[in-house]
C-alpha cells in the first residue's frame, strides 16, 4: 500500500539528490540540472499532501506555480550561463569565482 | 582534486564530523522517535504499488545519474528520466494535469532548454568537464548528512494522513482556481514570465552581441 | 660738599681718646676716578687705540690719576684746615651686609695716616702712569696695561681708605689681583705667567694668615673662654650678653641700636677700624683689659692676632718666609715694578701693622716678632743682593730689605718712623726703579750690569737722580733716606718692651740695631755697587741683545709680538738723536700716538724700542742689527726723565718732614702729623741726646763705609778684587749668588707635595670618579640598549607577531570566500545542520 510517506521519501530522495548535483557538478548547467531537481522533489511534496493531506487543488496549483517559475527560472539561468561562457570560455564554476576573497 | 596532507587532514575531520553528526542524530533523535511514532505494519503490495515502485526507482535512479554522471549528456538524460519519473507520480497523486504540465513544460521545455545550453555551452568533443569540486566524497558526505534526516523527518512524523479521494480529473477546478481563488498569483506569474523573457532575451542578447 | 657733621668729646692734640669724625661726602671720589678709568680702557680701550691711536688710552688713565690725585689735594687741604684731633674724615656710601654681630660698610675714612698713603698713591702713581708712556709706548696692548695700571691704584685706594677690615681685606686681594696681572702682563711667556701665578700663590699663603688673624680679632671682642675645671683643654665660650647683643641684628639700623655702648664708644666685636680704634683706647670701655687678658688655650689672643695678621703682612710685603714671589715679580713691566713693588703694595703689610698699632701696641710679643722678622728678612735680602747681575733683581732684592726696615720700625712701636721709611722709600726706590727702566731702555733692553757702564756720559740725567736715589738709600743725611732709617734703629736700640713668645727680651733691640747697621752697610754697598757698575766705567755692551732669560718685558714682549712690532717700527722714521743709519722708510704713524710735544723724543724711545724688537724679532739675527747701530745707550725721553727727576727732588724734599727731635726739640713734621692715627704710650728708654748723635754717626759711617767699598771694588770696573774673591770663595758666592736655594727648598717642600697631592686628587679624578661616571653611563647605555632590545623584540615583535597573527588568520580565514556557489551552498547546509542539531540538543 504506498502510502503518503512513499511519496514524501521520493520527493525527499530527488531533493537531496538535487542538493548533492548543486554541490558537487562542476558544469554550471549540472548546476542548474540539480536545481530543476529540488524542484521537483519539492513539487511531489506538494502535490502528495495535496493527495494525502489536504483534499482540494491548492497543492497542485503550487506545484503548477513551481513548474511555472521553475521554466522561467530555467530560462535566465541558461542565459546567465550562456553568458558566462560568452565571457569566460568556460562554464565550470570553478573559475566564476570573481567574488573570492 | 589535489591530494595533499592539509586537504587530506580537513577531509577526513569532516567526515569525521558528518559520522559523529548521523551517529548522534541516530541515536538521540530518530530512534526514540521511531519508537514514539511506531512503524506502521508492511501491506501486501498489489500492482500499482509495484508501478509505482518501480516509477519510483526510475525517478531516484535517474536522478541519481544527474547527480553521479561524468558527462554532462548522460545527467540530461538522467534528468529526463527523473522528470518522467515525478510526472508519472503525479498521475498516481491524481494530478493529471500537473502531470501533463510537468511533460510539457518541464521535459518539454526546461530540458529542451537545458539541452540546447549544454550543447551551446560545452565543445561536444569534450565532454567530460564534470569532475565535481568537492569530490564525490564531499557530495557522499553531503548526502549522507542530510539524506538521513530528512527521510528521518519524513517517515517519523505523524501525518495527518486522511483516505484519498477517488482518483479523478483536475483541470476544472484547478483552471477555476486560477481565476478566482489564485488570480493574483496567476497574473503575477504571467508577468514573470515576462520579465523572464525580457530578462533572457537581454541577457542572451547581449552575449551575442558582445561577440 | 662737605658736612661739618662733629661728634666730638674734644681732647687735646697728643692726647689718646676718642676722635672726632668729620662726615663728607667726596670721598667715594677719590677710588672712583681710577676704577672709571680702569673700567674704560678695559671694556672699549682696545677699540679707542685702534681708532684714535694710543694717546687717548693714556690720557684717559692719566686724567683718572691725576683726578684723583687732585680730589685727594683738597681732603688734604681740608684735613689740614681742621684742628690735629679732628683730622678724620669719614664718607659711608651704604651698609654692605649685617649678619648678627658682623657690619660691614661701603665706607671711606681718611684719617693722617691713610691720606699721607693716599697722597704717596695717587702722586707717585700719577708720575709713574706718565712713565709708563713712554716706557710702553710700543706695547699693542696698551689699553689693558693701563687698565690694569688702574685697576691697581683702585684696589690700593681700597685698602688704605676702607673704614673697616672687610674693605681693607677687598683691597687687599684687590691689589694682589693687579699684581698678578701686572706681573704676568707679557702672559704668552710661560716664565712671566708663572712669576705671576707664583706672586699670587705666596700672597694666598698670607692672606689665609690675615683672615685668620682678623677673624680672630673679632671673635676675641666678643665674649671669652673660661676654662672648666682649670684644665687648659675644657674651656667653655661664655657670651658677655651685652657685648653680643648685636647678634639679633639684620639690618645697620637695628645693630646700631642694640649695640652696647660705654662713654659713648660702641663695644662689641666690631670690624671697623675707628670703633675698634676708640673701643681699645678709651679705658673706660674694658675692652683693653678684656683683649688683654684673653687667651685662646694658653696662648694670648693678641699675641696671636699679632701674628696672624702680620703673616698676612709678610705675604703682601715680602717678608721672610714669603718673600720669594717679590723678585720673579722683576718679570712684569719696569713701571710695574716701580709702583706695585716698591713703592705701594708691597707697603700694604706695613700700613696695616701700623693702622691697627693700636692692636699690637698692647702686646710685645707681637711687636716683636714683627721687629724681628723685619730685621732677619732685612739682612738676609741684602745678603742676597750683593752678588746679583740683574739691575731689577738688585733692586726687588733691596725693597724686600728696606722693607724690613719698615717693619723694625712698626715692630719696636716706632710707628710713625715706619711710616716715614715708607714715604721715603717710595720716594728713592721709585726714583730707583725707573732710573733702571730707563737704563734698561737705553741699553736696548739689557738688565744684566755686566753689560753696561759708562752710562754717566749717556744719560746723565738718569744718572743724577739714580746717585740721588743711592744717597737716599743708603743714609747720607741730604737725602731723605738717612732721616727715616736712622730714626728707625734708634728706635730698635732704645726699645726696651719687646718680648718674644711671651717671654720679655729687653736684649732684642740691640740686636736688631746690630742688625740693621750691618744691614745699611750692605745695602750702601750693594747700591753703590749696581750705581758704579752701570754708570761708570766703560760700556761694555757692544751689541744688540737678545736675552733669553730677561725680566724684562720689552725683548720677549718683541718676541711675541714680532709681526706686529716689526710692522709698526719698521716703518719708523729716521728721526733719531744719534743719528744712526737705518735702513727704514718713512716716518710710522703709529708714533703719532705720542703726545705732540714729546713726539720727537717719543717716537725717538719708541724708536729704541722699536730697534729691539726689530732685533729680537730678528731672532739669530739680532747681532747684525745691534752692529747694526753701534749698541750705543742713548737717554731716555722727557716723560721719563721728568719723573725721575720729579722723584728724585721728592725724595730731597720728604727730608724735611722727619728732622729728629734731638736736633730741633720739637716733634718731626710727619710724627706730629701721624701722631693721632697712631698707638702712643710705647716706652722707649730715655737715652742723652750725644748718644742719639752718636748713632746717628755711626748710620752714617755704615753708609759711607759701603760706599767705600763699592767704589772701591766696582768704581770704572778697573778692580779685579771682586772677580777673584769670587773665585777665591766660589762656593759661598754661589749659594749666595742663588738666593740660598730657598726657592729650590720651598719647590721640593711644598710644592712637590701640593703638586703630587694634585695629581693624586687627579688621577683619583680620572679614573674612580670619571670611572664611576663612565659607568653609570655604560650602565644607561646598556640599560638603553636592553630596552630597545626588548622594544624591538618584545614589544615590536609582539606587536608584529599579532598583526602576522592577524594576517594569517585571515589569510586562511579568506579562504572561505572561494568565490564558488558551491562552497556557499555547503557552508549553508552546514549550518543548517547546526541548527538542527542545536535544536535537538537545547531540547
Amino acid at each position: 500500500m504506498v502510502t503518503l510517506t512513499h511519496f514524501l521519501v521520493v520527493g525527499a530522495l530527488l531533493f537531496t539528490l538535487g542538493l548533492v548535483t548543486v554541490a558537487t557538478r562542476r558544469n554550471a548547467v549540472g548546476v542548474l540540472m540539480g536545481v530543476e531537481l529540488i524542484l521537483n522533489g519539492a513539487n511531489v511534496n506538494f502535490v502528495a499532501f495535496n493527495h494525502y493531506v489536504t483534499g482540494g487543488v491548492s497543492g497542485q496549483v503550487f506545484a503548477l506555480f513551481v513548474i511555472v517559475l521553475a521554466a522561467a527560472e530555467a530560462a535566465v539561468g541558461l542565459a546567465i550561463v550562456l553568458s558566462i561562457f560568452q565571457t569566460f570560455k568556460t562554464i565550470d564554476v570553478r573559475f566564476a569565482d570573481l567574488m573570492r576573497e | 582534486m589535489k591530494l595533499n596532507s592539509s586537504r587530506i587532514a580537513l577531509w577526513f575531520f569532516a567526515t569525521l564530523l558528518v559520522v559523529v553528526f548521523i551517529g548522534y542524530m541516530t541515536t538521540q533523535v530518530i530512534q526514540p522517535a521511531a519508537a514514539v511514532a511506531g512503524v506502521p505494519a508492511p501491506q501486501p503490495a498489489g500492482l500499482t504499488d509495484v508501478l509505482f515502485y518501480v516509477l519510483a526507482a526510475l525517478t531516484v535512479a535517474g536522478a541519481t545519474g544527474v547527480a553521479l554522471s561524468r558527462n554532462i549528456l548522460y545527467s540530461a538524460v538522467g534528468l529526463l528520466m527523473a522528470l518522467l519519473g515525478a510526472g508519472s507520480l503525479y498521475v498516481f497523486l491524481s494530478a493529471d494535469f500537473v502531470a501533463v504540465t510537468q511533460l510539457l513544460i518541464y521535459i518539454g521545455g526546461v530540458l529542451v532548454l537545458i539541452l540546447f545550453a549544454v550543447m551551446l555551452t560545452n565543445r561536444i568533443t569534450e565532454v567530460n568537464v564534470s569532475n565535481t569540486s568537492f569530490g564525490l566524497f564531499g557530495g557522499a558526505l553531503l548526502f549522507v548528512s542530510v539524506a538521513p534526516m530528512l527521510l528521518a523527518v519524513v517517515t517519523l512524523t505523524p501525518w495527518p494522513q486522511r483516505t484519498p479521494e477517488a482518483l479523478g480529473p483536475t483541470t476544472a477546478a484547478i483552471g477555476h482556481g486560477f481565476l478566482t481563488k489564485w488570480l493574483l498569483p496567476f497574473e503575477v506569474a504571467s508577468l514573470v514570465l515576462l520579465a523572464t523573457l525580457v530578462g533572457a532575451v537581454v541577457i542572451a542578447r547581449k552575449e551575442i552581441k558582445a561577440d | 660738599m662737605e658736612n661739618a657733621h662733629i661728634e666730638a668729646v674734644g681732647h687735646a692734640a697728643e692726647t689718646i681718646g676718642r676722635l672726632a669724625v668729620h662726615h663728607v661726602s667726596y670721598l667715594w671720589l677719590i677710588p672712583l676716578f681710577p676704577i672709571v678709568g680702569a673700567a674704560i680702557n678695559a671694556t672699549i680701550g682696545w677699540k679707542l687705540q685702534r681708532i684714535f691711536g694710543k694717546k687717548i688710552v693714556h690720557r684717559i688713565a692719566v686724567t683718572a690719576m691725576l683726578l684723583a690725585f687732585g680730589t685727594a689735594l683738597f681732603a688734604f687741604a681740608q684735613m689740614l684746615a681742621l684742628p690735629a684731633e679732628e683730622r678724620f674724615l669719614q664718607n659711608t656710601l651704604w651698609n654692605l651686609l649685617t649678619a648678627g654681630r658682623l657690619t660691614v660698610d661701603l665706607g671711606f675714612s681718611l684719617d693722617q695716616l691713610s691720606m699721607m698713603m693716599v697722597l704717596v698713591i695717587t702722586g707717585i702713581g700719577s708720575l709713574i702712569h706718565v712713565f709708563s708712556i713712554g716706557y710702553m709706548a710700543d706695547e699693542p696692548a696698551y689699553w689693558r696695561f693701563f687698565s690694569y695700571l688702574n685697576l691697581f691704584v683702585f684696589a690700593m685706594l681700597l685698602l688704605v681708605m676702607g673704614d673697616n677690615f672687610a674693605m681693607m681685606f677687598f683691597g687687599w686681594e684687590g691689589v694682589g689681583l693687579a699684581s698678578y696681572l701686572l706681573i704676568a702682563f707679557w702672559y704668552t711667556d710661560p716664565e712671566k705667567a708663572a712669576a705671576g701665578m707664583k706672586a699670587f700663590v705666596v700672597n694666598r699663603f698670607g692672606d689665609f694668615g690675615f683672615l685668620a688673624g682678623l677673624l680672630l680679632l673679632f671673635w676675641g671682642l666678643g665674649g671669652g673662654w673660661q676654662p672648666r675645671d682649670q684644665g687648659l683643654r675644657n674651656l667653655d665660650y661664655l657670651p658677655k650678653a651685652e657685648l653680643n647683643a648685636t647678634a639679633a641684628a639684620s639690618t645697620a639700623a637695628q645693630a646700631d641700636a642694640l649695640a652696647p655702648r660705654i662713654e659713648g664708644v660702641k663695644v662689641g666685636p666690631t670690624m671697623n677700624f675707628r670703633e675698634l680704634r676708640d673701643q681699645v683706647v678709651v679705658e673706660g670701655t674694658g675692652v683693653k683689659e678684656g683683649l688683654l687678658h684673653k687667651t685662646v688655650w694658653g696662648i694670648p689672643l693678641l699675641m696671636l692676632v699679632g701674628m696672624l695678621l702680620f703673616i698676612g703682612a709678610m705675604g703682601k710685603s715680602a717678608q721672610l718666609p714669603l718673600y720669594v714671589w717679590l723678585p720673579d715679580a722683576m718679570a712684569g713691566p719696569t713701571p710695574v715694578s716701580a709702583l706695585i713693588h716698591a713703592a705701594t703694595m708691597v707697603t700694604a703689610g706695613v700700613y696695616m701693622v701700623a693702622r691697627l698699632s693700636f692692636i699690637y701696641a698692647l702686646d710685645p710679643s707681637a711687636m716683636g716678632w714683627v721687629a724681628l722678622i723685619g730685621a732677619l728678612t732685612a739682612i738676609f735680602a741684602a745678603s742676597i743682593g750683593f752678588f746679583q747681575y740683574d739691575i731689577k733683581k738688585v733692586l726687588a732684592y733691596s725693597t724686600v730689605s728696606q722693607l724690613g726696615f719698615m717693619f723694625i720700625g712698626v715692630g719696636v712701636g716706632a710707628y710713625w718712623a715706619g711710616a716715614y721709611h715708607l714715604l721715603t722709600h717710595a720716594f728713592f726706590k721709585a726714583t730707583l726703579f725707573l732710573g733702571s727702566g730707563s737704563v734698561i731702555l737705553g741699553c736696548h733692553h739689557e738688565q744684566d750690569m755686566r753689560k753696561m757702564g759708562g752710562l754717566k756720559k749717556h744719560m746723565p740725567i738718569t744718572r743724577i737722580t739714580y746717585l740721588a736715589a743711592c744717597w737716599a738709600i743708603a743714609g747720607f743725611p741730604w737725602m731723605n733716606g738717612f732721616y727715616s732709617k736712622d730714626e728707625i734703629l734708634w728706635k730698635a736700640f732704645t726699645s726696651e718692651h719687646l718680648a718674644l713668645f711671651g717671654h720679655p727680651t729687653p736684649w732684642l733691640g740691640g740686636l736688631i740695631y746690630l742688625i740693621g747697621i750691618v744691614t745699611a752697610t750692605g745695602t750702601s754697598f750693594y747700591m753703590f755697587r749696581s750705581y758704579y757698575m752701570t754708570f761708570t766705567g766703560a760700556y761694555r755692551g757692544g751689541e744688540g741683545h737678545h736675552d733669553e732669560h730677561n725680566e724684562d718685558p720689552h725683548a720677549a714682549t718683541a718676541t711675541a709680538m714680532s709681526a706686529t712690532s716689526v710692522a709698526v717700527h719698521a716703518s719708523d722714521g729716521a728721526v733719531h738723536a744719534d743719528g744712526h743709519a737705518h735702513g727704514h722708510p718713512a716716518p710710522a704713524p703709529a708714533h703719532g700716538s705720542h703726545a705732540a710735544p714729546a713726539h720727537a723724543a717719543a717716537s725717538h724711545a719708541g724708536h729704541g724700542h722699536g730697534h729691539d724688537d726689530h732685533a729680537a724679532a730678528q731672532d739669530d739675527g739680532a747681532h747684525a742689527h745691534g752692529g747694526h747701530h753701534g749698541g750705543t745707550p742713548h737717554e731716555s725721553p722727557w716723560t721719563i726723565t721728568l719723573v725721575l727727576s720729579l722723584l728724585a727732588l721728592g725724595s730731597f724734599l720728604t727730608l724735611f718732614l722727619g728732622i729728629p727731635t734731638a736736633w730741633t726739640h720739637r716733634a718731626p713734621l710727619l710724627e706730629h702729623w701721624l701722631a693721632p692715627a697712631l698707638a702712643e704710650g710705647i716706652a722707649f728708654a730715655e737715652k742723652p741726646p750725644w748718644m742719639e748723635f752718636a748713632f746717628q754717626g755711626i748710620g752714617v759711617l755704615a753708609g759711607t763705609v759701603g760706599w767705600f767699598f763699592a767704589m772701591v771694588l766696582y768704581k770704572d770696573a778697573r778692580s779685579t778684587v771682586p772677580a777673584s774673591l769670587k773665585e777665591r770663595f766660589a762656593g759661598i758666592w754661589t749659594v749666595v749668588y742663588d738666593k740660598y736655594y730657598v726657592d729650590e727648598l720651598y719647590a721640593a717642600t711644598v710644592l712637590k707635595p701640593a703638586v703630587w697631592v694634585a695629581r693624586a686628587f687627579s688621577r683619583f679624578d680620572g679614573t674612580i670618579l670619571d670611572g664611576l661616571v663612565n659607568f653609570a653611563g655604560a650602565v644607561g647605555r646598556s640599560l638603553g640598549r636592553f630596552d630597545a632590545a626588548i622594544d624591538r623584540y618584545l614589544v615590536d615583535g609582539a606587536v608584529n607577531a599579532f598583526a602576522a597573527g592577524t594576517l594569517g588568520f585571515g589569510r586562511s580565514l579568506r579562504g572561505i570566500q572561494t568565490g564558488r556557489i558551491q562552497t556557499y551552498l555547503y557552508g549553508a547546509l552546514g549550518g543548517a545542520l547546526v541548527v538542527v542539531l542545536l535544536n535537538f540538543l537545547i531540547q
